[in-house]
């Protein structure tokens, strides 16, 4: 367990250095002039020459990734906004709980709900509740996350005045965003679980179990559900960094101030180091999404721990 | 009734609706086995040998399966009547079953001690402790050690996964075992260690047991009485020896042909003409009157009745009406 612990944790540093290389390659070769930004269109191009000099832009590719890598390494920095002045990483700080608690409660309610709807449409196959769950799940899948989040706002903020359609600070402004933002996932984990389920149901150690003369709700639950588990650990894996994305979106619509719409604005500034800054959080964040999945593999497979 | 017989089936009639129309997995089965009795179960794959074994431990997924009509009585009780709780009660403890492969009959991610401790808890008032230090025995008992205990499946070969499931069916002494074709799916030298264990046990613990299989050769080796299944129903039932010595129904006497025999040396098998009639047809008359050489212009019309060559040997067939 623990070399299988040190060797997925080594995996998740070198995933972390190739996006980093890839996403500043990416900046770097986008057209746009920083200098221009900051200095506007009226400035001499002796001044803007003489603040690409300042901010590096002038060396080799390689030169300004080694330099990001060094200060990132040696000193934790990310370097400086082009716009605000401020450390990269003091804008982010100020802003990820939000996208955090935003994702995070979405997953939750995701996991919670479509493990729950996907165990029932399962254990009651073809009845009228699985009919029920198969077509919401196939809505949920289907329409893009900004979608719900207008929905929302049009029915339970205008129409309804239910809850707020801006802000995140109280848990009535957080309950609309994290609903849509949970909505795709949850309805994705249901399909799923359901499936899984449906599989592992007509296996002969189910039969088994039964045969014991174990009652049915124990079947499901600690024969079937912890064999159904191990490919739905995967999707809620994979759907935590659709969330973060999806996450990008609701901030605009939501007006919440988090990462992705710091990114956006940055974005439209052209202001790099915040966008690089802002990438490199994100696929932190999905590295060690997917390593908690990876050891909850090893904890529910046990033949993945012991080889 | 008679107060000997362990358990007694009477006219067991099972359906299953599928999309080509309802099937009718078992007709009119009857069938009995005595204390300490083992009784072979032969048929070919689909004749209703599984569906038999799992109506009997009320395993039938409904739906799509249906118990039509019958009886199935244990100890004197009908168990098609007494309430889910009940069953859950004979379930494993009373009765127990051997399912045919054991890669898949054990859960992939339980360790094995908790599987057989399932079995005890559910069944014996002890603490976990205790049932731990039995489970660990019933392991020794069929020759694995102890200290595999607390291994997965995924660690055990084939044949040693088959030896835990019977670990399991034998924990609580049940009074009878249901083996479903628990060697088919083994290597053939394992198969032999298997069986002879699982005589060894059968005899130690001193249960009955239903073996299923299509294997004459098995049959040979450990059972008492032979019931022969064709097309859901029960054509022929005798001691071992009678049945071997005396195989009366047409179908019968065609599986004994289809050995191959080692005194000649013969190009081709012998086999029984024709196919098993699709689930879903319903012959009128015999159901084995298509492939039957003796086929008679009655066969084709009526069923045939239990026909009592001696006490413990009948045949349903009308070549022995008149005997």
């Amino acid at each position: 367990m623990s070399k299988y612990l040190v060797k997925r944790i080594g995996y998740l540093f070198v995933t972390i250095a190739i996006v980093s290389f890839i996403v500043f390659m990416m900046l770097f070769f986008t057209p746009g002039d920083p200098a221009t930004l900051i200095l506007g269109n009226m400035s001499t191009e002796e001044a803007r020459e003489a603040m690409r000099e300042q901010l590096g832009l002038n060396s080799p590719f390689l030169v300004q990734y080694f330099n990001f890598v060094k200060d990132l390494v040696l000193h934790q920095d990310l370097g400086t906004s082009y716009i605000t002045q401020r450390p990269v990483l003091q804008e982010i700080l100020e802003v990820v709980p939000n996208t955090l608690i935003l994702s995070f409660v979405a997953i939750v309610i995701a996991v919670v709900f479509g493990v729950a709807l996907g165990i029932i449409s399962a254990v009651r196959q073809y009845s009228l509740i699985d009919a029920i769950v198969t077509v919401f799940a196939m809505i949920g899948i289907s329409a893009p996350i900004f979608w719900y989040g207008l929905l929302m706002i049009l029915l339970f903020s205008v129409q309804l005045g239910w809850f707020p359609p801006s802000g995140f600070d109280t848990p009535s402004q957080m309950f609309l965003p994290c609903l849509a933002l949970g909505i795709q996932s949850m309805s994705m984990i249901a399909r799923m679980t359901r499936s899984s389920m449906l599989e592992i149901i007509r296996m002969d150690f189910v039969k088994m179990a039964r045969a014991k003369g174990q009652k049915e709700v124990w079947v499901i639950l600690s024969h079937v559900f912890r064999n159904a588990l191990i490919p739905v650990i995967t999707v809620i894996g994979l759907q935590f960094g659709m969330l973060l994305c999806g996450a990008l979106f609701l901030e605009v619509i939501f007006s919440i101030p988090g990462l992705g719409r710091l990114m956006i604005e940055s974005i439209k500034m052209r202001d790099y180091p915040v966008v690089m800054g802002g990438v490199f959080f994100m696929s932190l964040c999905v590295t060690i999404v997917n390593l908690i999945t990876d050891i909850c593999y090893a904890l529910v497979d046990p033949k993945i721990a012991k080889s | 009734m008679e107060n000997n017989k362990l358990l007694q089936i009477m006219d067991l009639c099972v359906t299953y609706k599928t999309q080509e129309g309802l099937v009718h997995a078992v007709n009119n089965l009857n069938l009995e086995i005595s204390d300490k009795e083992t009784l072979g179960f032969v048929g070919e794959t689909g004749a209703g040998k599984t569906t038999t074994a799992m109506a009997i431990m009320r395993l039938i997924p409904c739906p799509p399966g249906k118990i039509e009509k019958g009886k199935i009585f244990f100890e004197g009780e009908d168990l098609l009547k007494i309430s889910d709780r009940k069953m859950r009660k004979i379930q494993g403890k009373d009765i127990s079953m051997i399912f045919q492969d054991p890669m898949t009959s054990l859960n992939p991610v339980m360790r094995i001690s908790e599987q057989i401790m399932e079995m005890i808890l559910l069944h014996k008032k002890i603490n976990k402790k205790e049932a731990y230090a039995e489970a660990c025995k019933l392991l020794e008992l069929v020759g694995i050690k102890k200290e595999r205990a607390d291994d997965y499946p995924h660690q055990f070969s084939g044949g040693m996964k088959q030896r835990v499931v019977i670990a399991i069916s034998l924990a609580c002494s049940p009074k009878l075992i249901i083996a479903d074709e628990p060697t088919t799916a083994l290597d053939v030298t394992i198969q032999a260690q298997v069986l002879s264990l699982m005589k060894d046990l059968k005899d130690e613990f001193g249960t009955s047991m239903i073996l299923i299989t299509h294997d004459l050769g098995v049959v040979a080796e450990i059972c008492d009485k032979v019931a022969i299944m064709y097309a859901g129903s029960v054509v022929e039932y005798a001691s071992k020896e009678k049945l071997y010595l005396n195989p009366s129904h047409p179908y019968t006497k065609g599986l004994f042909n289809s050995i191959p025999k080692l005194d000649t040396d013969e190009e081709f098998l012998e086999e029984i003409d024709g196919l098993p009639p699709e689930p879903t047809d319903v012959i009128s008359g015999c159901a084995f009157n298509p492939r039957c050489p003796y086929c008679m212009e009655r066969c084709e019309k009526e069923k045939p009745g239990i026909t009592y060559l001696d006490k413990e040997h009948y045949v349903c067939c009308f070549l022995y009406e008149n005997k």
